[in-house]
């Protein structure tokens, strides 16, 4: 099968002595949204990096809409990700001397848009995420769910094909973490990006179509794509 | 229901009395609550009226105690078709599914493949608990959180005893 818009064939990825993959396959279809779950230290994390091309893997490959990572140079491959792929993370993401309008219009500065069409964007996205009223606080003037919401924003300003999260809602309680997981998949689904999103908590996997087991390095189960 | 077919497993492994077979249900699974004689030997009768068990050798004198019995192969399909379906979603399934891991593990088979089905099969219903939840009323979405926040306390102790498999195949095997 490749009619993925992700393709990974035999990941390989070592930390010295640590094995963190040891030979993982997987199709990801453009629009699906899929959990990646598994205990602490089972590679994970380092699966989501290969796969966006943040980490480079030891063996095996990683295509995306047909574009092999590995053949492109890291300015390129830094490219790729700037502009096909958002990223959510558990914490720790946001520039924290930046307001939340700016820390979103961010990628987009970076890519040379314009300042003031720059935040104009930003800022229909807060809204759009239901944070438009922390537009102008600092990260640490807001809650574990409005950084979550603003970090979406960031992800979604460039209009990805894919976005990847790791523990999106791993800081939050169960209230926060549902509209956090709400609001992320409601917009992925309105504009057709495929998401992938890392989490130890079935009831984030439960928002994904899918799930994928990985144990050790490996891909101990995958349920059907549907 | 999951005596029924602990003495099955039991049962696969060598033909027993109906006192080894309290025995062996006992120490796996009486934590507190031995089964009684009564719900043994009425269950025999069962498996052996269903063809499940047969008798294999009847000592001298009469009563359920002189009775020897061994699995048959439609009883050993049955303990099969059990051990590797996974079970619907509901409330109150942990005896059954600690039972079902500790007989995968005590008959040879694959417990983590059945827990992995099970896994499965409680996310899918989680899923369609998530779907509800979308645009629903409050009160909809809260009882919908119910069911969700019980379901993940069972995939909880899934991951818990997947991850702990090996110490329980040498606990309950040894
Ligand atoms: N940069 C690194 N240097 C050294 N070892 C690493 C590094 N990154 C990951 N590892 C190791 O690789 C293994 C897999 O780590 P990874 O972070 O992918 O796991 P994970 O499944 O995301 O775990 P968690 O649920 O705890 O986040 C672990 O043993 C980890 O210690
Ligand atoms: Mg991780």
């Amino acid at each position: 099968m490749n009619d993925g818009i992700i393709d990974a064939k035999g990941l390989v990825k070592d930390f010295g002595t640590t094995k963190a993959l040891r030979g993982v396959t997987l199709t990801i279809r453009g629009g699906e949204m899929v959990a990646i779950a598994g205990p602490s230290g089972a590679g994970k994390s380092t699966l989501l990096y290969c796969l966006s091309g943040i980490l480079q893997p030891d063996w095996g490959t990683v295509t995306f809409a047909g574009r092999r990572l590995e053949t492109l140079g890291e300015a390129d491959r830094a490219a790729l990700r700037r502009r096909e792929f958002g990223f959510v993370f558990q914490f720790g993401q946001l520039v924290s001397e930046l307001r939340a309008v700016d820390n979103v219009a961010l990628p987009l500065v970076i890519d040379g848009v314009r300042r003031v069409e720059a935040t104009h964007r930003a800022l229909d996205w807060l809204e759009r995420l239901g944070a438009a009223d922390v537009a102008r606080e600092t990260p640490d003037e807001l809650s574990g769910g409005e950084v979550q919401r603003v970090a979406i924003a960031r992800a979604l300003v460039t209009g990805p094909r894919v976005v990847f999260a790791d523990e999106p809602t791993g800081a939050l309680d169960s209230i926060a973490g549902d509209e956090v997981m709400t609001v992320l998949t409601e917009h992925a689904r309105a504009q057709g990006i495929t998401l992938v999103v890392v989490t130890h908590e079935p009831r984030v996997a439960a928002y994904m179509h899918r799930e994928i087991v990985v144990r050790d390095g490996t891909v101990a189960s995958r349920e059907a794509v549907r | 229901m999951t005596v029924a077919y602990a003495l099955l497993g039991f049962l696969e492994e060598e033909t027993r009395h109906g006192y080894d077979l309290k025995q062996a249900y006992d120490a796996l699974f009486g934590a507190g609550r031995p089964v009684q004689f009564g719900q043994i030997y009425a269950t025999l009768g069962r498996l052996e009226r269903d063809g499940r068990i047969r008798l294999a050798a009847q000592e001298p004198g009469q009563g359920p105690e002189r009775k020897r019995y061994e699995i048959t192969a439609e009883g050993i399909d049955e303990l099969h078709r059990w051990l590797s379906e996974p079970e619907a979603p509901e409330p109150h399934l942990q005896r059954t599914l600690f039972a079902k891991t500790v007989l995968a593990l005590t008959t040879g088979r694959d417990a983590g493949a059945y827990l992995d089905a099970q896994r499965g099969a409680h996310l899918e219903r989680m899923r369609e608990l998530t779907a509800l939840k979308t645009g629903a009323d409050l009160a909809t979405a809260l009882l919908a959180d119910f069911a969700l926040f019980h379901l993940e306390a069972d995939l909880r102790w899934i991951e818990q005893t997947r991850g702990r498999l090996d110490s329980l195949r040498q606990e309950v095997t040894r």
